[in-house]
């Protein structure tokens, strides 16, 4: 099997690697880039545990194929912070207590991340409804709202 | 598998018309990598649209219609500033499938050619009377969406045809349509009954009404009668019975674990009379 040669950028910086056509890009990032924060939960779309963002784009690293994230701009959890300082959503999350096993925190934090940036002042239901595809069955779910809330407020009080 | 990334539809279709086994075109991809990985498909050849100039916009047609790209997602449709003001029952079906990260993903056309009878953004598009134009090695035609599903998993396209561009007629005045879809939680769930209702008025009389259901049969189904029942009257409490009476008898559904026969012909007909009413009260000008 032939394979095809891909340049992208993940958390701003430029890399190159070879894949599989058939890999996904769920694969390239931990397998290839050795980027382990997105998890595979599922591998079909439903759990969320995998989630980056894509040209700043939410989505399931999952269900896209590592050729597609060719000239694309690819966010993953380990981008987050900046350098030691945590992202206020990290720092929220640890202070709530919203992980247990932390399996779907990074997707979480991907998503509530792209959340603030679309939506500064989300609603609890709104942020809910944000979250319905980042599946959790450790916290119940309300510690993480919380913490997301509270970020939001904090972020907003700020800027 | 070989994978290709053609940078134009007629590349594309010579592809499809010389590839050798299983061929799928990817899109959003978020029916076909599924489908890969649990090896319910496995293709030799994968053909990437989304390097296809045009495939990622949104236009309004010269008539006033729209035109779609094929690559087009759910997100994009959602955010669209003008499209939910004319099509604010296609724009809620297809922002019903998945989660915010399918919908960043999903294409409507990818929905259609998915096959599933389930599909949410079908009834809705066959009831705002969508087309779409398949393009193949003998040239393109236009036809409309509810010619393409044949039964589960299956379409009309025939071998070395692609679906290259959807379309909207023009809303026009006085006209309204809703989706709506029963399924047993709030959230990430694939409809037990789904149904859409477009309409159109003079004042407060209907002059115009297409209703599609989805799954309750092996395809969505266009119950034509709702027109004789509807048209020339006003959306009273006849109406609506004549309506739900009318759903229920079109279904011709599955017992499954979502949902028993019985069931799923009842629901169809309390949809049928609630997405009546939001498409009626859309059509009179309420933006919800």
């Amino acid at each position: 099997m032939s394979k095809t040669h891909v340049t992208t950028k993940v958390n701003g910086d430029e890399v190159e690697f070879l894949c599989d056509p058939r890999e996904t890009l769920l694969d390239v990032l931990r397998d290839r880039l050795h980027l382990t924060g997105a998890k595979e939960g599922c591998g079909t779309g439903d759990c969320g545990a995998c989630s980056v963002t894509v040209d700043g784009r939410l989505v399931c690293s999952c269900l896209m194929l590592g050729v597609e994230a060719e000239g694309k701009e690819i966010g993953t959890v380990e981008g987050i912070a900046e350098g030691e300082t945590l992202h206020p959503l990290q720092q929220k999350f640890i202070e709530y207590a919203a992980l247990q096993c932390g399996i779907c925190t990074p997707g979480i934090l991907v998503a509530t991340k792209a959340l603030l940036e679309k939506n500064p002042d989300p609603t609890e239901s709104e942020v809910r409804y944000w979250l319905a595809g980042n599946l959790c069955r450790c916290t119940g779910y309300d510690k993480i709202i919380r913490a997301v809330m509270d970020t939001a407020a904090e972020m907003r009080e700020a800027s | 598998m070989k994978y290709y990334k053609p940078a134009t539809f007629e590349e594309a279709v010579a592809l499809v018309a010389g590839a050798e086994g299983v061929t799928r075109i990817l899109a959003g991809g978020t029916d076909v990598l599924v489908q890969m990985r649990s090896d319910i498909i496995t293709p030799d050849t994968l053909i990437d649209i989304k390097a296809i100039p045009g495939t990622h916009e949104i236009t309004r047609t010269k008539d006033g219609g729209w035109r779609l790209g094929v690559a087009v997602t759910g997100a994009e449709m959602s955010e669209h500033p003008e499209l939910g003001r004319d099509w604010p029952g296609v724009v809620e079906a297809m922002d019903l499938i998945g989660s915010t990260q399918v919908q960043g993903r999903a294409t409507p056309v990818g929905n259609l050619c998915n096959g599933s009878p389930a599909a949410d953004s079908v009834p809705a598009m066959i009831a705002a009377g969508a087309a779409v134009t398949v393009t193949g090695p003998e040239g393109s035609r236009e036809i409309p969406v509810e010619q393409i599903p044949v039964g589960p998993g299956k379409t009309s396209l025939a071998k070395g045809e692609i679906i290259t561009a959807l379309t909207l007629p023009p809303r026009g005045a006085q006209g309204g349509d809703a989706y709506l879809r029963f399924i047993p939680r709030t959230e990430m769930d694939i409809a037990v009954v789904g149904c859409a209702v477009n309409l159109r008025l003079n004042g407060d009389v209907i002059t115009e009404a297409r209703m599609v259901l989805g799954a309750v049969a092996p395809t969505a189904v266009v119950v034509h009668a709702a027109a004789d029942a509807l048209v020339g009257r006003t959306l009273d409490e006849d109406a609506l019975t004549a309506l739900s009476d009318l759903a229920e008898a079109s279904c011709n559904p599955i017992d499954d674990k979502r949902g028993t026969i019985k069931f799923r012909t009842h629901t169809a007909g309390v949809l049928a009379r609630r997405a009546a009413k939001i498409a009626y009260s859309r059509a009179k000008g309420a933006t919800a």
